[in-house]
């Protein structure tokens, strides 16, 4: 009975097949509207980069390039965007260094104190961040440190450092070991075996961490807004800006930064695709 | 013998400067916490000057003082993670089995929001769902929200935003898990005569808990302590524990309180994961 259905699918009334269609693609339709949700703020922000709205970004009141011809237009938007670049690339080049090496300790290694090692590298992202932020904060004016750019480059190695461990360590467990036992077998010694075996193996994890940390850095406030004195980063500028209306410049950065970011996510995976080929 | 001794090491020498940073930078300053947490103003002294005087019941009164906020920040922070875990798990499921050749695409699309600096994010939805915006008027004509309800300054937008902002958290953990499922566990369970929603409760869900625990953690930790989604889309009426420390630092300058707060909050954020961790039986999260 139920084969015979299916054979003379053309005779079975529209609704139903609807509702099959509907079964059939019920997940799909959900990330569709998943997608969209994820969007609409993106979307927005895109389009009000365009807007000729004078000072407050509130009402779209015609189309302009001059905005994005003009990024530094707005006063303080640069040297803030500015302020955020120099304290991520800092950022990100320490907490890369300092959790690689300690990736390589908890992945590599069997030694005395490795649970608590562990343990050591979740609390911090156990921690809310206001936690982190005030808690250090406290500490700088216990020593007497003024907060500013330093203190703030100390706080985002500080909770960038769990994330780089936790994507390198992923990547050195995933790595084949008879990689390097292929590599000990021709007469490499430890040492050339890590340089021109393990490290390239790992060095996509290293990039991805890198990556991750320069965005958590470059898209911080909290621990930012607690650390950073009368310094001023872009997300701090754009929160204390809400309030008059943020300037359309803001946008611009914003929505530059997005394409940036997808240029670099996608010029990534065309190189780490050639490396698969080339293996 | 020498080499012996350096391979026995190694692992330490590779932990030490990254542990003293960790140890100088996070360990102390929570140590120090503590101890501010229990300190009163000095007599006599100026505005932020704070003695160490063991003073517990800070905790007591900066707990009974701010009751509602923290139990709002948990209602909030599991309202917006299991709301992100409904939009979530589907996506990643979506994007793991449905996606085919779309599948790097579509993921790259789930960080992209991402690179957009979330507060950017968070002011357009204000704005979106604020006055001027095209919703709220729609809505009223179409007559789903009375003409002088609101969207924004409510518990609903300050949800809402945070779902939105750490939907990320969510789906990627919940992406790895699920595309590292062997699909024939799935085949073989309907070759048992099991159905779809059979098939999904007793195998695909239960294989996929561990990306459903770190996801979930992800998500919830940094709802609790957050206070920029309440302060942009929220009211005084739907304030978080994060805006009281945040306040209590800044603008009142009462570290002794504002630390006991914090403390109280990671205690209680603690607690809660170690014992959700223990439930959900999966140990393989770090």
């Amino acid at each position: 009975m139920n084969k015979q259905k299916d054979a003379t699918i053309p005779t079975i009334p529209t609704k139903a097949r609807l509702s099959r269609w509907f079964g059939r693609n019920l997940i799909r339709i959900y990330a569709v509207f998943g997608f969209t949700y994820l969007f609409i703020p993106v979307v927005y922000t895109f389009a009000f980069s365009f807007n000729d709205s004078g000072k407050s970004n509130l009402i779209w009141k015609g189309f302009t390039l001059d905005n994005w011809k003009n990024p530094c237009g707005a006063p303080e938007v640069c040297t803030a965007l500015g302020n955020s670049i120099k304290i991520g690339l800092l950022a990100t080049v320490f907490s890369t260094i300092l959790g690689t090496m300690i990736a390589f300790a908890i992945g590599r290694y069997a030694f005395k104190g490795r649970s608590s090692s562990n343990l050591l590298i979740f609390l911090p992202m156990a921690t809310p961040e206001i936690v982190l932020g005030a808690s250090l904060l406290s500490l700088f004016l216990v020593f007497h440190i003024n907060p500013g750019f330093w203190p703030t480059v100390i706080a985002h190695v500080m909770f960038c450092i769990s994330f780089v461990v936790v994507t390198v360590k992923a990547r050195i467990a995933s790595l084949d070991p008879r990689l390097e036992q292929a590599a000990m077998d021709l007469y490499a010694n430890e040492l050339e075996t890590f340089r021109r075996v393990t490290l390239p193996l790992v060095a996509p994890g290293i990039a991805g961490a890198a990556l991750l940390a320069f965005s958590l850095s470059f898209d911080d406030f909290i621990i930012t807004n607690f650390n950073s004195g009368t310094l001023k980063t872009f997300p701090e500028f754009v929160y204390t800006s809400a309030a008059r209306g943020i300037p359309a410049q803001a946008n611009v950065i914003g929505s530059a930064m997005f394409i940036l970011a997808l240029l670099i996510v996608i010029a990534g995976q065309f190189v780490g695709r050639k490396v698969k080929v080339s293996k | 013998m020498n080499n012996i001794l350096s391979k026995v090491k190694l692992p330490y020498l590779l932990l030490l400067p990254g542990f003293l940073f960790l140890f100088i930078f996070f360990i102390l300053p929570i140590v120090n916490l503590a101890q501010t947490s229990t300190q009163t103003p000095i007599v006599g002294g100026d505005t932020g000057q704070y003695e160490q005087t063991l003073q517990f019941s800070n905790y007591i009164a900066a707990f009974t003082e701010n009751r509602e906020q923290f139990a709002r920040s948990f209602i909030f922070a599991l309202c917006a993670t299991v709301l992100a875990l409904a939009i979530a798990y589907p996506l990643a499921y979506a994007i793991a089995f449905k996606a085919g050749k779309l599948k790097n695409f579509l993921l790259v699309l789930v960080v992209a929001p991402f690179f957009v600096s979330f507060l950017l994010r968070t002011i357009a939805w204000k704005q979106i769902l604020g006055e001027e915006g095209f919703v709220v008027p729609t809505l009223r004509n179409i007559g789903i929200i009375g003409q002088s309800t609101t969207l924004t300054s409510t518990s609903f937008a300050v949800v809402m935003g945070m779902t939105y902002n750490f939907l990320p958290f969510m789906t990627l953990p919940l992406y790895a898990s699920l595309e590292r499922i062997d699909p024939r566990t799935m085949e073989a369970s309907g070759d048992l005569y099991a159905n779809g929603i059979t098939t999904f409760r007793k195998v695909t869900l239960p294989l996929s808990m561990p990306g459903v625990v770190a996801g979930t953690l992800l998500t919830f930790i940094p709802a609790a302590g957050d206070y920029v989604n309440a302060a942009i889309l929220g009211s005084p009426n739907t304030k978080m524990i994060g805006n009281v420390i945040e306040s209590r630092y800044f603008k009142i300058v009462d570290y002794p309180t504002a630390a006991a707060l914090s403390f109280t909050l990671m205690a209680a954020i603690l607690i809660l994961v170690t014992v959700y961790i223990r439930k959900a039986g999966t140990e393989e999260l770090v």
